[in-house]
């Protein structure tokens, strides 16, 4: 199973090309909806894109007041 | 009519399938405009089924497939009524949909959803009418209408019991929570798994394969295994409208509509 940390790696990495961002802008801790400039559309697309790259099941209240990506790669490693 | 070309809708036919697309930016949210042009074909599907084999339903927004209701729309027609005069509007609406949604339902054709993004609410009820349903992997069903103090209104719960049962009904609703396209396939409701942007491409060639095939048998087998279950549609919309008279739902659709949340399908 994967760390905290690769996972972490992971989404970072994702979430920049999906939204065409210079990955070594992105930081853990950043608020993923203002760095990543997106709307609630976009954000259900980012986790879609996650679930099928995990391989998890990613309830979406469960997302709910997420907004960084260290919490977000918690979320995801407490389901792998 | 073979070809038309609406502000939310268009259909076309050609080589014996029709092909409806869905085209209201942002969400192909469905109003008052949509239910007049989805009328309108449903005013011609006899006619066009009489010589296809085949129906196709996909959007051309990138958002996805379709948000659901037009829960703006929705929320302003209501300010401007009394509280009956907006139930009773509600109950037109509904009554009008199902019209729509039970002619394409049991439409002789083989209909198969073209789906992809966010196919909520509404618009998850909308491909829940088609035989087939051809999603790819970026896409996400969800009834998010008990947020709203709502159930779904178009006919999705009786549908959705016809073809997966009840423990698959009380998940989404009860939950409202979304999933994606895999899960989909794994408890038979998407019949095939695509990648993305290739919903479309698949669906046609189903369509392709369908048409080798008498189209009365495929009729008489369709009839035989997908019966509308009208007791309950109506039933549906009974209790859509005795919930839409709560105070509740007045304060979630407010809600909704001036929401400035990153999140607004969440409660």
């Amino acid at each position: 199973m994967p760390t905290l940390d690769q996972t972490l790696d992971e989404v970072l990495t994702l979430a920049a090309a999906q939204f065409k961002v210079p990955r070594e802008n992105l930081s853990p801790d950043d608020d993923f909806f203002q760095k990543l400039a997106i709307d609630s559309l976009q954000a259900l697309d980012l986790l879609t894109r996650l679930e099928n790259h995990f391989h998890v099941e990613l309830a979406d209240y469960e997302m709910q007041g997420v907004s960084d990506f260290r919490t977000l790669a918690s979320r995801i490693q407490a389901r792998l | 009519m073979r070809e038309f070309k609406g502000q939310t809708l268009s259909w076309g036919w050609k080589d014996a399938v029709i092909e409806l697309i869905l085209h209201r930016a942002p969400g192909n949210e469905i109003g008052s405009v949509t239910l007049e042009e989805l009328e309108k074909f449903a005013a011609v599907l006899d006619d066009l089924s009489r010589e296809s084999h085949a129906l196709i339903m996909h959007s051309s927004v990138p958002a996805g497939f379709c948000a659901g209701a037009d829960l703006r729309e929705l929320f302003e027609r209501s300010q401007q009524m009394k509280r009956e005069e907006a139930i009773r509007s509600v109950r037109d609406f509904l009554e009008r949909i199902h019209a729509v949604f039970n002619k394409i339902d049991a439409s002789p054709l083989t209909t198969i959803a073209a789906v992809h993004g966010v196919t909520f609410g509404g618009g998850f009820e909308l491909a829940l009418i088609c035989d087939l349903i051809v999603a790819d992997k970026m896409t996400r069903f969800c009834f998010p209408e008990l947020r709203l103090g709502l159930i779904p209104g178009f006919g999705g719960i009786p549908r959705l019991k016809r073809d997966l049962g009840n423990a698959v009904v009380r998940d989404l609703l009860l939950t409202g929570r979304s999933f994606n396209a895999t899960k989909a396939q794994q408890i038979g409701l998407v019949s095939q798994l695509v990648a993305e942007g290739e919903a479309l491409r698949a669906a046609r060639a189903t369509a392709v394969q369908m048409g080798k095939f008498d189209r009365r048998t495929s009729a008489a087998a369709k009839q035989f295994v997908k019966p509308i279950p009208h007791e309950e549609l109506c039933r549906e919309i009974d209790i859509f409208c005795d919930l839409f008279a709560q105070p509740a739902v007045e304060a979630g659709l407010r809600k909704f509509v001036e929401s400035t949340d990153a999140l607004p399908y969440l409660p």
